[in-house]
């Protein structure tokens, strides 16, 4: 986690653009009011330096402040996170409801009309660039923060489908099928289990992508989470927010994509 | 016909006081979150709109007449060939927390404004030579502050200055003006609450300002904007897009104002930086005046005008935009679309076409890029006309669009672009606000920035003229200095000036006494008495 | 769905022809702006009307096909081997490679890439060509946007790596790099063809997204994504329909790619 905070911090340092100010180009600036700005951004200090600085706050619980907010990191992310929280959570929990559901009813239905349906509703979704979806939301009046449901739902539609499709036709859940097996049992004991730890291992890579859609979904829905702030943070070069919000991101990330892995161990241990 | 004026400002002023409804709440959005609210180091959009809002000026600019007004001073006089101003204030006024404000409260916010640690560039516009800022309270409403050396228009400076208390315990959230911060949820909204404090009162004697409350959403989105402005959730759009304009003029021509063109201009600049890491045959092009004005009559201003801004621009002549009256020198013109005598000029330089290809006495193909900042729409479709423009003269352009910082970097730092496409905003009228474009020693002379000593002699004559300007008091001289400025600008186009953008907003009917401006704060720049009509009013 | 099948080959097999004849077929240059008819309705002369600039619809359509439709599946296919490759070795392997390598993807998940990017448009000369910059766009996508797919292909294969036939294989003398290329990558092509399908389109998307950074495509080229951007001011389209033919061939193109490529997913 550190290393990704550190990584990303190194990313952002040697960028272009870092420790620079649009107020620069403001022509009431007197020459030395240009240059203490320059000299507050840091745009001089070599990366080692400031490396040690950061972790030496970070050792005494300080993430630093926002050069672009002008407040501590730590309450804007406290303010901000359960925004960003409560639209990820609706998201995955629309996304994979539709896209579980309709993947589940493809395959154990095996008609091709409703294969073409809902691959052409995924098509259709996956094509939709992000700003017209939203701005969709705002016509219709919306709850936009639904619009990530609907970048996750493709993902997880087809690459369910496509586990679940290639489950359904292993040996042993034809002759659970030739066996008389109820599409329900077929599914729940010989389906799902065999496709168990692939599915888990998507649902640790849908919270990482629907982290990464928020950012763009919040600036653009002007919804005032930790992915806006990451937007901003991005474009105002404001390297302690980044490092913080990279770190989060990480954490996320981690913890997802482990809890998917242990679960998909243990399903494989106990069959 | 002042008394007329006067008296029909009377009548609406008392109808809208009988129309306004208490508890009324005036809706609008911002592009951004504020990034302070200390009003000494506002310089951004949203700050600066917080700023006008809440904040209590000794002169105000009238937005409308664009002259200079008493606001907490009720008279002022320049002395000592203008390095001294003296202000009467009000007597007997107090702050949105009760904190009774006196001389007291002008010395400490000079001090603070002028303190070199603070970088204020409100602050910087004041500073005119080495030396302390004197303030002297001759009694609780009279205070002269002396400046080291002497400041053309120094009186108008004082639009920008929003008195803070000495004594308040809430610091700058303690304030003069009609609002006071009463709710910041961060990223999401301000909302403003009436200054029970507020000085100004209505012809009638009511107090001001009518309505209640102001809720400030922040919503970068203009679509969404747009959209929430027809379904009545927001009462007016502050400035608005071209394209949005036409389509709400032709749903509803009440609601679309174009109050004329603005102070704002959008130009190209060559980089004459010596030290840019460009091939030396690209920096004698773009070092040479012939060149310049070359592509200048290349490029169709008249169209980018009527198809980028929907004919809501119009041809910029130079770096003054005929929205300021006084300034704006009446003489110069737009250069006119002409690829034929942009050839000849460049044939002088030793330019040939050849195969529909320019290139230069070397043989070197002209080709050069010009970045502008990603995300501005109307600044793409400039670029993308201008590539259209120059290949008639066998010019290949390329269109960089970077992100800001990126973009920043570049052309304060490394110096690496060849031109730049980008807009001035400028929100005030006096030449002095300009001083550091124009100076050549200046960090934000954009096309060569930080020079030791002038490059060219125009450069010199241009330092003349401007400092000339800034230390001498009469108006009618200042003027002849500063037309002259524009002349050699005219001619000798560091900057290549392209469009000056109209004022364009949109206000909703239920919105009373407004009369847009050209002039930043379009709508709201009379909010104290704007009113909502009972009529239409709804819940919210 | 055979016959299904054979209309979406018909349909891209056009679809292509025509973007490779665009010079012969576009009555006007992609950038040749007809400024007397900005914002135009169809006509005999602008099939699909003209945009903000007055430059043919239909030709820009056409040529941005070509870019779009040549770029974005290589792009997919670039990042559709390096997330079999990554993934299906750590996925294979097992033990302390894999939980190193998952790590590793974490991580590549989590950086803001964005700042890759500003590096790598920074690093360019200004004055490259349109052509070039989309290219190198293309191929940046390519080469970041597998970490997704890996973690799911990496979970794939290790439960493959534990099956009835391979263990078979392993039997029968198979192993190292003929196991996991004759008999693991074969079994991971129902998520490789997902993932392919699903970076298609999201790369066209990204690439009009880029030019927010400098890179992707540049002025007068258009793309499908900068074609897309058309579509972002809602208060514009909504009285001009045929601004939706962009989004309808892409559309039609992606869904077209799905019902080619799921020939073996699911049976008739």
């Amino acid at each position: 986690m550190l290393l990704g905070g550190l990584l990303g911090a190194t990313l952002v340092r040697l960028a272009p653009g870092f420790g620079v100010d649009e107020e620069e180009l403001d022509s009431r600036l007197s020459k030395q009011s240009i240059q203490a700005m320059r000299a507050s951004h840091g745009y001089d200090d070599r990366l080692g330096v400031f490396y040690l600085d950061y972790l030496n706050r970070l050792a005494h619980g300080d993430l630093g402040t926002s050069r672009t907010l002008d407040r501590p990191v730590a309450q804007l992310v406290a303010e901000r996170f359960p925004e960003t929280l409560e639209s990820v959570g609706l998201g995955l929990a629309l996304g994979w409801t539709l896209g579980f559901a309709l993947a589940i009813a493809v395959v154990m239905s095996r008609a091709w009309y409703l294969d073409l349906f809902s691959s052409l509703l995924a098509g259709i979704l996956l094509c939709l660039p992000a700003a017209v979806m939203a701005l969709l939301f705002v016509v219709v009046q919306a709850p936009v923060r639904l619009l990530l449901g609907l970048v996750v739902f493709p993902k997880v539609f087809r690459y369910s489908r496509n586990l679940l499709a290639r489950s359904a036709d292993l040996p042993h859940v034809l002759t659970a099928r030739a066996k008389g097996l109820g599409n329900l049992r077929v599914l729940l004991w010989h389906i799902l289990p065999t496709a168990g730890p692939q599915l888990l291992a998507l649902a640790g890579v849908s919270v990482s992508v629907a982290f990464t859609a928020a950012i763009p979904m919040e600036a653009l829905c002007d919804i005032p989470g930790i992915g806006q702030l990451a937007w901003k943070a991005a474009l105002g070069r404001d390297v302690a927010l980044l490092i913080n919000l990279t770190m989060i991101v990480t954490l996320v990330t981690m913890v997802a994509n482990s809890f998917s892995d242990f679960l998909g161990k243990s399903s494989r241990t106990a069959a | 016909m002042k008394k007329l004026s006067y008296c029909l400002s009377f009548v609406v002023l008392v109808s809208s006081a009988m129309l306004a409804q208490a508890g009324s709440e005036l809706r609008f959005c911002l592009r951004a979150e504020p990034k302070t609210f200390n009003p000494l180091l506002a310089a951004d959009d949203a700050s600066e709109t917080i700023r006008y809002l809440t904040g209590g000026v000794l002169l105000r600019v009238n937005r409308l007449t664009q002259d200079l007004e008493p606001e907490l001073a009720t008279d002022w006089k320049i002395t000592n060939g203008g390095k001294t101003i003296t202000f009467e204030l009000r007597d007997g006024l107090q702050f949105s927390d009760g904190t009774p404000f006196s001389a007291e409260d002008v010395a400490y916010t000079v001090q603070q404004l002028m303190d070199p640690a603070l970088h204020s560039p409100t602050g910087d516009s004041f500073r005119s030579g080495e030396g302390k800022v004197e303030t002297r309270v001759a009694r609780k409403n009279r205070i002269t502050i002396t400046f080291p050396a002497p400041i053309a228009g120094l009186d108008r400076l004082f639009d920008q200055v929003a008195v803070m208390s000495a004594k308040s315990s809430q610091k700058e959230m303690a304030v003069l003006g009609p609002y006071y911060v009463a709710e910041n949820k961060a990223g999401s909204y301000i909302v403003l609450k009436r200054n029970p404090y507020y000085w100004r009162k209505d012809p009638v004697g009511h107090a001001l300002p009518y309505i209640e409350s102001v809720h400030l959403d922040i919503q970068q989105n203009r679509d969404a904007e747009m959209l929430r402005l027809t379904r009545g959730q927001i009462d007016f759009i502050n400035s608005i897009d071209a394209e949005y304009f036409d389509k709400l003029a032709a749903q509803d021509p009440a609601m679309a104002h174009d109050a004329g063109v603005s102070l704002d201009s959008e130009q190209m600049w060559f980089n004459q930086v010596v030290s840019a890491p460009l091939p030396v045959y690209k920096k004698m092009w773009f070092t040479s005046t012939n060149f310049r004005r070359a592509v200048s009559e290349a490029i169709n201003r008249e169209d980018m005008a009527r198809i980028v801004f929907h004919g809501h621009a119009r041809p910029a002549a130079g770096p003054v935009s005929p929205a300021n009256k006084f300034w704006f020198n009446a003489k110069l013109a737009p250069h006119p679309f002409d690829q034929k005598s942009a050839l000849q000029r460049l044939t002088q330089d030793g330019f040939h076409l050849q195969g529909g290809v320019l290139r230069d006495h070397e043989g070197h193909a002209v080709e050069f890029s010009v970045i502008t900042n990603s995300g501005n729409k109307y600044r793409e479709r400039m670029a993308t006309m201008m590539q259209q423009d120059l290949s008639g003269i066998g010019i290949k352009l390329n269109v960089v669009t970077l992100d800001f910082p990126s973009l920043i970097e570049r052309i304060t730092r490394t110096f690496d672009y060849e031109a730049c496409l980008l807009g001035l905003v400028n929100d005030d009228l006096d030449p002095n606000a300009q001083m550091n474009v124009w100076l050549s020693s200046s960090d934000t002379h954009q096309w060569n920035p930080s020079e030791k000593t002038p490059a060219t002699a125009w450069e010199a004559e241009v330092d003349r003229l401007m400092r000339a300007q800034a230390s001498n008091p009469n108006p009618k001289k200042r003027k002849e200095y500063y037309d002259r400025v524009q002349e050699i600008a005219w001619e000798q186009e560091p900057f290549i000036y392209l469009v000056n953008k109209n004022a364009l907003s949109a206000v909703s009917a239920s919105v009373h006494n407004v009369h847009p401006v050209a002039l930043r704060p379009q709508v709201y720049w009379n909010v104290d008495e704007l009113s909502l009509s009972s009529e239409f009013a709804r819940n919210r | 769905m055979k016959y299904a099948r054979i209309v979406a080959i018909a349909f891209l097999v056009a679809v292509s022809l025509g973007c490779l004849l665009a010079d012969y077929i576009a009555p006007a240059s992609y950038a040749r702006q007809f400024r007397e008819e900005p914002n135009a309705a169809p006509s005999r002369q602008h099939l699909l009307g003209t945009d903000d600039l007055g430059r043919d619809r239909f030709s820009r359509v056409l040529y941005g096909t070509r870019v779009s439709l040549l770029l974005a599946p290589a792009a997919a296919l670039l990042s559709s081997l390096l997330a079999a490759l990554i993934g299906g070795i750590a996925g294979f392997a097992g033990g302390w490679l894999e939980r190193l390598v998952m790590a590793g993807t974490d991580l590549f998940l989590s950086l803001p890439w964005l700042f890759l990017l500003i590096t790598v448009r920074a690093l360019l000369p200004l004055n490259v060509s349109p052509l070039v910059s989309v290219a190198i766009t293309f191929a940046l996508l390519g080469c970041l946007g597998w970490a997704g797919a890996a973690r799911v292909i990496c979970a794939d294969a290790r439960s493959l790596a534990h099956s009835d036939f391979v263990l078979l294989a392993r039997a029968s003398g198979s192993d190292g790099f003929r196991l996991l290329w004759r008999h693991l990558l074969p079994n991971l092509k129902p998520v490789l063809y997902a993932q392919f399908w699903i970076s298609v389109p999201v790369f066209i998307l990204t690439e009009a997204n880029l030019g927010i950074l400098g890179l992707g495509v540049a002025e007068p080229l258009p793309s499908w994504g900068s074609l897309l951007r058309e579509m972002e001011s809602f208060s514009t389209v909504s009285g001009q329909p045929w601004q939706f033919v962009p989004l309808i061939l892409f559309i039609v193109v992606v869904s077209s790619f799905h019902v080619v490529l799921s020939k073996e997913e699911l049976p008739a």
